[in-house]
C-alpha cells in the first residue's frame, strides 16, 4: 500500500486547545459529557475492530486451534507451545534475518536516494514541482499494480531487466526464481515504491531550513559538498530520524510485495515475518493459525518498539 | 549547474524512476506473440487492444466493487473521525493524550495481523466474503489517519469562530454539523482520498476476508489472472493500468491534498 502501501503518514498526537471561558465545574462536566459523545463512536469503533481483533489474535495463539475448533470454538489452552513451535520451527531464524536484511537495505537506499533528489529539487528549477509531483507516482499505485509489473520486469527469459543487463554481457538472473535473489528482487521493488515517501519527508525538512543560513555559508567559502554536511545534514537531522523511523515502521510490515512477486520463496529465500504469519495462517491447504498468529504477536511486538521510539522522538521535536 | 541543464536532468531522472509505470503501458498493448520477444518490444508500434478488450469483459465486476468498497469506506471513516477530530481539537476531553497515543499506536499494527483477527471474527459472524465486511476492514487502515489530519487541521480554527456560533445560541451539535465542517473541507477531501485510495489498493484484508466471494475487489481481479493465466501479460498489465486510474487522477485533481497528507505531522514546520 503503498501503501500502501504500505505507507501511511500521521499527525501529532496533542493538539493545541484555546484558553477556556472560566467555566464553572458544572459547565465542564457537561462540557466532558459532550466532548466524550464526540469521540464515543471512535472509542466505540477502536474497541470493536482494533482492540477486539487484536485480542482474538492474542487468543489464537495461545490455544491449540484445529480447522474444526476454529469454527466451533472449544480449543484447548497450550499456552506459549505455539511460540516454541514458531521458534523452534527452521523457518524462524531465516524469517528473522530476511526481515532485518529487506527492511535495513529497504532503508538505507530509500533515504539516501530520497535525500539526494530532495536535495536535488530543492534548487529551485522550471518544470522541478511538476517532476517532484511525478516522483509521487510509484507510491501511490496500488501495490498489487506495482508488485506485478515488477514481476514481469524481472522475468527470467523476457524480462526487460535482462535484457538491459545481457547488453552489458551479464548473464540471465533469475530474479524470481532462484532463492539466492527473490529476496533481492522483493527489496528492489520496495525500495522503488518507497523513495517518493522518503522524498516528500525530507523535501519539507529542507523546506523549514531558513536561506539566509546558507547565505551565512556562502559567504564564509563553504563548498556545496561541506554545506551539505555541515549545515543541511545536522539541521535536518529530527526529520531524517522521524523518516527513517517510520519508514521502519511501515517496512517491517510489508506483505503486499513479497507475497504477490514470490510468495516469500523459493524455498523460502524470501519470507519475512510478515509473509510467514500469512502463509501458517492462509497459505496452506491445512491452515496452523495458532503458530500464525504467534508471529504475528511478535511482529506487533517488534513494530511497537520502533513505534514507541518514534513517538518519544517526535514529541521531542515539537518541542 | 545552468537552470535548463538542471531542468533536463530533472526530466531524466523522472523517466528512470517511472520506467515501469511506462513498462506496464507498454506490456499491456503488446500483442500474446511479441510477448517474448527477445529483445522486447521497447515501443507499441504494433500494438494491440486485445488487453483493454479482456478488462471490458472479465474485469468491470472487479472494477465495480471496489469502487464501492472505497466509497463505503470514505464514509465510514469521515463519520468516525471527523466528530472525534473535533473533539479532541476543541472540546478538550480528559484523556484526549491516551486516545491520541492509542491512535498512533493503532497505525502501526501490521495488517496481515488485523486480517487473521478479523478472519476469526467474520467466520463466526458469517460475514466472510462480503463488501460490507471489507468496508469495515479497509476503514481500519484510515481511521486512525483521519482522526489525526482532522484533529490537526481543526486545532487551527480559530476559537473566535466557535465562541461566536456558541453566543448565537448553537449547541455542540450545531457548531460541529454548520460551523466546523464546512470550514474543515479541506480535511474532508484529504481523508476521503487517502481513505479511498487505501481501500481501492488493499489487498491484504481482500485475499483473507473476501478470498471466495462473489463480489471481489479489482486487486483480486489481478491476483486472480497472474495466478491463473501466466501468459496473458497484456490482460495483466492493461488491468493494472485500470487499477492505477485513481491514483492518477487524485494526483492530476488533488496535488496538494496528496502532498499535505504525506507530510501531515510526520514534520511540523
Amino acid at each position: 500500500m503503498a501503501p500502501h502501501v504500505t505507507t501511511r503518514a500521521s499527525v501529532p498526537a496533542m493538539p493545541e486547545t484555546e484558553a477556556g471561558f472560566g467555566r464553572t465545574s458544572r459547565a465542564r462536566s457537561s462540557g466532558q459529557w459532550t466532548a466524550w459523545a464526540f469521540l464515543a463512536p471512535v472509542v466505540v469503533y477502536l474497541i470493536a475492530f482494533y482492540a477486539y481483533p487484536l485480542y482474538r489474535n492474542l487468543d489464537l495463539s495461545l490455544h491449540r486451534y484445529t480447522v474444526r475448533s476454529f469454527v466451533q470454538g472449544g480449543a484447548p489452552f497450550s499456552g506459549l507451545d505455539n511460540y516454541r513451535t514458531v521458534f523452534d520451527s527452521p523457518t524462524f531464524w531465516p524469517a528473522l534475518t530476511h526481515t532485518a536484511v529487506f527492511t535495513g537495505v529497504s532503508l538505507v537506499f530509500q533515504f539516501s536516494i530520497g535525500m539526494a533528489l530532495a536535495i536535488f529539487f530543492h534548487q529551485h528549477f522550471r518544470l522541478s514541482a511538476t517532476l517532484r509531483a511525478l516522483f509521487l507516482v510509484p507510491w501511490l499505485l496500488p501495490l498489487i499494480v506495482s508488485a506485478s509489473t515488477w514481476s514481469w520486469m524481472l522475468n527470467s527469459d523476457s524480462g526487460i531487466v535482462n535484457t538491459a543487463l545481457g547488453v552489458f554481457g551479464i548473464g540471465p538472473v533469475n530474479w524470481l526464481t532462484s532463492p539466492d535473489w527473490s529476496l533481492a528482487s522483493v527489496t528492489i521493488a520496495n525500495i522503488w515504491i518507497g523513495i517518493p515517501f522518503n522524498l516528500v519527508l525530507l523535501y519539507s525538512g529542507l523546506q523549514s531550513i531558513p536561506s539566509e543560513i546558507y547565505e551565512a555559508a556562502a559567504l564564509d567559502g563553504a563548498t556545496h559538498w561541506s554545506r551539505f554536511w555541515r549545515v543541511t545534514f545536522p539541521l535536518l537531522r529530527p526529520v531524517s530520524a522521524i523518516t527513517l523511523l517510520l519508514g521502519l515502521i511501515y517496512t517491517l510490515k510489508v506483505f503486499d510485495i513479497i507475497w504477490i512477486m514470490t510468495r516469500g520463496g523459493p524455498a523460502d529465500g524470501s519470507t519475512t515475518l510478515a509473509t510467514w504469519s500469512y502463509r501458517l495462517g492462509f497459505g496452506n491447504l491445512l491452515p496452523s493459525f495458532g503458530p500464525g498468529a504467534a508471529v504475528g504477536n511478535l511482529l506487533i511486538i517488534l513494530a511497537m518498539v520502533f513505534g514507541l521510539l518514534y513517538i518519544r522522538m517526535q514529541r521531542r521535536t515539537l518541542r | 549547474m545552468k537552470r535548463s541543464l538542471k531542468t533536463a536532468v530533472g526530466v531524466g531522472l523522472t523517466a528512470i524512476m517511472l520506467f515501469p509505470v511506462y513498462w506496464m503501458i507498454n506490456v499491456s498493448f503488446t500483442k500474446d506473440t511479441d510477448m517474448r520477444a527477445d529483445p522486447p518490444h521497447l515501443f507499441p508500434l504494433h500494438g494491440t487492444f486485445d488487453g483493454y478488450r479482456a478488462v471490458l469483459d472479465q474485469q468491470l465486476p472487479f472494477l465495480g466493487n471496489s469502487l464501492l468498497i472505497g466509497l463505503g469506506t470514505v464514509a465510514l471513516t469521515v463519520i468516525v473521525s471527523a466528530p472525534a477530530g473535533y473533539s479532541l481539537a476543541k472540546l478538550r476531553p480528559r484523556g484526549a493524550g491516551t486516545l491520541s497515543f492509542v491512535l498512533l499506536v493503532a497505525q502501526m499494527i501490521p495488517g496481515v495481523i488485523m486480517a487473521m483477527g478479523f478472519y476469526a471474527i467474520y467466520l463466526k459472524l458469517g460475514v466472510l466474503n462480503s463488501s460490507a465486511g471489507l468496508v469495515l476492514a479497509d476503514s481500519t487502515i484510515a481511521v486512525p489517519f483521519g482522526v489525526l489530519i482532522f484533529t490537526a487541521f481543526m486545532s487551527g480554527i480559530p476559537a473566535e469562530l466557535v465562541a461566536a456560533a456558541k453566543i448565537d445560541g448553537a449547541g455542540a451539535f450545531r457548531t460541529f454539523w454548520s460551523v466546523i465542517l464546512p470550514v474543515s473541507r479541506n480535511a474532508v477531501v484529504t481523508v476521503s482520498l487517502f481513505a479511498f485510495l487505501w481501500a481501492w489498493s488493499d489487498f491484504v484484508f481482500a485475499t483473507t476476508l473476501d478470498g471466495g466471494g462473489a463480489q471481489q475487489p479489482i486487486t483480486l481481479g489481478i491476483y486472480r489472472y497472474i495466478g491463473n493465466n501466466n501468459q496473458e501479460w497484456n490482460a495483466i498489465m492493461a488491468t493494472a493500468v485500470v487499477a492505477s486510474i485513481p491514483a492518477t487522477l487524485l494526483l492530476i485533481v488533488a496535488q496538494r491534498y496528496v502532498a499535505a497528507g504525506v507530510t501531515a505531522g510526520a514534520v511540523k514546520d
